[in-house]
């Protein structure tokens, strides 16, 4: 189970990368893994407002389907076209071509002090075991 | 994991299921092997070469003794004593009411000695109801499962690898037949019968011998595109397949004849069986719900539990929902009202599995998706059926 260094994480399983006004997210390594085959993801289209903390999608497997929250507060900037094709690119490359949706960070956004560094989300997958 | 791993019956071949790095879950109380890698990969490999199959979760009880025939007869649906040895029978165990207890297959492996086959998570009813209804019928009944491993080799390639490494003869072995065999070496019971909509084998064996033939099995099957499956697999081929599942299709609230099953129902054998009135009379009335196969018109995947629509309103509820690996779309079984599963057909013919969607015309259902009416065709079951059959 990988935990790229460099990422931020959610209580809720999305990683995000945050450069400059940009936020890029997706669902972890440990996420994927427990979900199974992904076979459809749900994403806020371009132009949606999202709310750190708040369902924004879902990511359907062979056995369940999963709510997306948002990590960050903004606008939807971007959908990875190539996962609605290839959703199989969620298991075989979550924190790469698995990428999910890109959010323009509000101005005024709240620092989005409830994310997690790599340690600590490691920490909470290692206490779902 | 709902269960605790720590609290959950091992098989024998747990070991080798750790070893292989599988997705562990809980079972009806058992540790089981959800997925090794990929199911859909897994569900594929069953399609196309063959999936090897840790089983040994489902109940084993024997049934023996002069008057074991007379005690099934009388204790399930089915006609036991009809069987010739080395055949096996789909059947089921209903309450006096008809409720379907469960589904179970039975092998006759000789005149005075049967197995039969439960769910796991009935094995215990299942038991308690055959030895209390054989009780003075002459029959024992014995809970085996413990010291029985179930090992299931299923797929178009499943026996060209089983067949170096037994002595039956594989060619003669028809589907829905089972006998004594030497399998890799140990003594078991080998039948062609399985829950995929595949050619396959399940072998029954010592639980001591268990880790040896999956080994042997695993080695012949390597280079035959053989892959180990888990539940997950099992659960969408079934559902390919058409065939029911205890706890989602079949229910103590559901007869055979709701089901679509009625055929299992032996009315006309002699004697008295549990269930018999009041199955008699369900067999003569309309019936109150119809099982039917759905596809979806999305990729959005209906579940267990969620309503089905016609013409806006609740006609039914989804039993079994899955993403189709063979077909690529999502399908479903439901029970339907009778009334709206006829205003669905009268709209149009039942979808053929490998149809397209035909286009523009309105779905004649929906499934409500966690608040959206998603469009939903009938559809023809089994939604898969394997070349040649």
């Amino acid at each position: 189970m990988t935990v790229p260094e460099e990422l931020q994480y959610t209580q809720e399983h999305e990683w995000v990368k945050i450069s400059g006004s940009s936020a890029t997210v997706g669902i972890t390594d440990y996420a994927q893994h427990a979900l199974g085959d992904v076979v459809y993801v749900s994403v806020p289209p371009p132009g949606t407002k999202v709310s750190a903390g708040e369902p924004c999608g879902e990511v359907e497997s062979t056995k369940s389907v999963s709510d997306l929250y948002s990590p960050v507060d903004g606008e939807v900037s971007e959908v990875n076209a190539e996962v609605d094709e290839n959703p199989g690119l969620v298991n075989a490359d979550p924190y790469g071509a698995g990428w999910l949706f890109r959010v323009t960070l509000a101005e005024n956004a709240r620092q989005p002090e409830a994310l997690l560094s790599a340690a600590e989300y490691e920490d909470l997958t290692r206490e779902a075991e | 994991m709902t269960e605790r791993a720590a609290e959950l019956r091992r098989t024998p071949l747990a070991g080798i299921h750790e070893e292989l790095g599988a997705t562990m879950t809980g079972f009806a109380g058992w540790l089981m092997p959800l997925r090794y890698r990929s199911e859909t990969a897994e569900h594929a490999a069953v399609r196309s070469a063959a999936g090897l199959f840790d089983l040994s979760h489902m109940g084993e009880i024997a049934v023996t003794g002069p008057g074991a025939a007379d005690a099934l007869d009388y204790a399930l649906v089915g006609q036991p004593s009809a069987l010739a040895p080395g055949r096996a029978r789909y059947t089921m165990i209903c309450a006096e009411d008809g409720g379907v207890i469960d589904d179970l297959i039975v092998y006759r492996l000789a005149a005075q000695e049967y197995l039969v086959v439960a769910n796991a998570a009935n094995t215990a009813v299942v038991a308690a109801e055959l030895a209390s209804r054989a009780e003075g019928r002459g029959a024992d009944v014995t809970d085996r499962t413990g010291d029985c491993a179930l090992i299931a080799v299923q797929g178009p390639a499943a026996a060209a690898i089983l067949a170096p490494l037994t002595d039956a003869s594989l060619g003669d072995l028809r589907y829905y037949a089972g006998h004594r065999a030497r399998v890799a070496g140990a003594q078991a019971m080998l039948a062609r019968t399985g829950y995929t909509g595949e050619d396959g084998f399940e072998i029954f064996a010592r639980a001591e011998d268990a880790a040896g033939i999956w080994r042997a099995i695993a080695g012949a099957g390597a280079g035959l595109g053989l892959v180990p499956a888990g539940l997950a697999a099992r659960d969408t081929l079934r559902l390919e397949a058409g065939m029911p599942l205890y706890g989602n299709e079949l229910s103590r609230d559901v007869t055979p004849f709701d089901a679509g099953l009625g055929r299992v129902v032996k009315l006309d054998k002699p004697g008295p069986f549990v269930g018999r009135e009041a199955l008699a009379r369900r067999a003569g009335q309309p019936p109150q719900r119809v099982l039917a196969g759905l596809i979806v018109r999305s990729r959005r995947v209906p579940r267990h539990g969620y309503p089905v629509l016609h013409a806006g309103s609740r006609c039914g509820t989804v039993t079994s929902g899955a993403p189709s690996p063979t077909l690529g779309v999502p399908i479903a079984m439901a029970y339907l009202d009778p009334q709206a599963a006829e205003a669905a057909f009268a709209s149009g013919p039942a979808r053929q599995a490998a149809d397209a969607a035909p286009a523009g015309a309105q779905a004649p259902l929906a499934i409500d998706i966690r608040g959206q009416a998603v469009p939903a065709d009938l559809a023809a079951l089994p939604f898969y059926r394997r070349p040649g059959r």
